[in-house]
């Protein structure tokens, strides 16, 4: 989040939301956080991917680094994951009203899925089609959860002294069922002791 | 009627609030404030969120909230335009408290990030992020998502066919994942 290199994308950032003016940046983000919100299935974590691609690659509102530790933040924070993301970003580029419009984008396609179902389809988890539709798209979650994670231990820097953590932190909340929480609270304060005590 | 407004908006502001852990763990504070405490819904309508949540785009905590504000509504006996005002309501009051929070946590980190004491936690967290995400991949690797050799060879299959596609296209050709999804979505609804 502080390398120079991140610093120089910021100025990119600013430089870029100089040129566009801000109800167009608003609708961008709004735009682009519906998009994600709609293909958000299977949890906070299926919403990475998109994240990644869109937020970082194509807009690059925040550095692949930066969304390393807005995952941290996002997830030891209550609320919804997905959310908690957004209004990060949101509020990144435009203070509260950025906050507020991705926080919109992310949750209007499912309010209104939802609310449509509720309204008109009561049947609609009886479908069979939708059904078999979902059972198509549930191992293809898992597989776009799974490979940003070789790419995220290049970005968080994980060379062979330090690859038994991610190793560890995976084993103890797939095996352990450990909450996650007590893992970053575990992470952050480990970090703030070695940077204290060890390192100098 | 105010009042179950507004105790709608109580319930899901305080889900919000202490909402940690993801969506099933908020589902679960779900079941307990909405159907044992006020029994807003049955027991079966609450299992319906779940397939429903489960089988709908978009966060659990967003679909669980717009779909109990709408059923708690009928369930008492109100129209539908005042279900939708419940779900409006629910919506709202679930996302209000990482509104709130996130706002001054994002105001936080971007005035702090250069003081070593951030940077030091941050440097300690990120290892501990990537391992959460391969525990989020390795958690939904079960027989929900995949079936299983046992009980139905040919979906276990091509779940597996459908895993891999999926992992070489976003990691080797960079396809868009939306694509990725739908290209996935029809091949379930024809092979399935």
């Amino acid at each position: 989040m502080m390398d120079s290199k991140t610093n120089t994308n910021n100025e990119n950032m600013l430089t870029e939301g100089g040129k566009t003016s801000t109800p167009n940046l608003l609708w961008t983000l709004f735009v682009t956080f519906s998009h994600i919100g709609l293909f958000t299935i299977g949890g906070g974590y299926a919403m990475i991917p998109l994240i990644q691609r869109k937020v970082v690659d194509e807009k690059k509102w925040v550095s692949e680094e930066e969304l390393i530790d807005l995952m941290a933040v996002a997830q030891s924070c209550p609320g919804i994951f997905a959310v908690n993301i957004s209004i990060f970003i949101g509020y990144k580029l435009r203070k509260t009203s950025g906050a507020i419009i991705s926080t919109l984008g992310t949750c209007l396609p499912s309010f209104l899925i939802i609310l449509a179902i509720a309204l008109f389809f009561q049947q609609y988890r009886e479908n069979i089609y939708v059904e078999r539709i979902f059972r198509g798209i549930r191992p293809a979650v898992v597989a776009l959860i799974a490979a940003p994670v070789f790419k995220m231990a290049k970005t968080a820097k994980i060379t062979k002294y330090t690859i038994w953590i991610p190793v560890m932190v995976a084993l103890a909340i797939w095996l352990l069922g450990v909450s996650p929480i007590y893992v970053i609270l575990l992470a952050g304060l480990g970090g703030f002791a070695y940077g204290r005590y060890v390192k100098d | 009627m105010l009042i179950l407004y507004a105790r709608l908006f109580w319930t899901f502001f305080q889900i919000g609030l202490f909402g940690f852990g993801g969506g099933y763990a908020m589902l679960s504070m779900i079941q307990g404030e909405v159907v044992n405490r006020y029994h807003w819904l049955t027991m079966g309508q609450f299992t319906d969120i779940v397939a429903i949540s489960q089988s709908t785009p978009g966060p659990i905590g967003i679909n669980s909230a717009t779909y109990v504000g709408y059923i708690s509504l009928i369930n008492a006996g109100h129209e539908y335009y005042w279900g939708f005002l419940g779900s409006c309501i629910a919506t709202f009051a679930v996302v209000l408290p990482s509104l709130i929070l996130m706002i001054l946590i994002s105001k936080f980190l971007m005035k702090f990030k250069e003081h070593p004491a951030v940077e030091e936690t941050l440097q300690g967290l990120r290892p501990a992020v990537v391992g959460l995400l391969a525990a989020a991949a390795l958690l939904l690797m079960n027989s929900e998502n995949f079936s299983s050799p046992s009980v139905c060879p040919w979906q276990f299959w091509i779940s597996i066919g459908l895993f891999f596609f999926a992992f070489i296209a976003q990691k080797v050709y960079k396809m868009s994942p939306i694509l990725i999804l739908v290209l996935c979505g029809i091949a379930g609804l024809l092979l399935f």
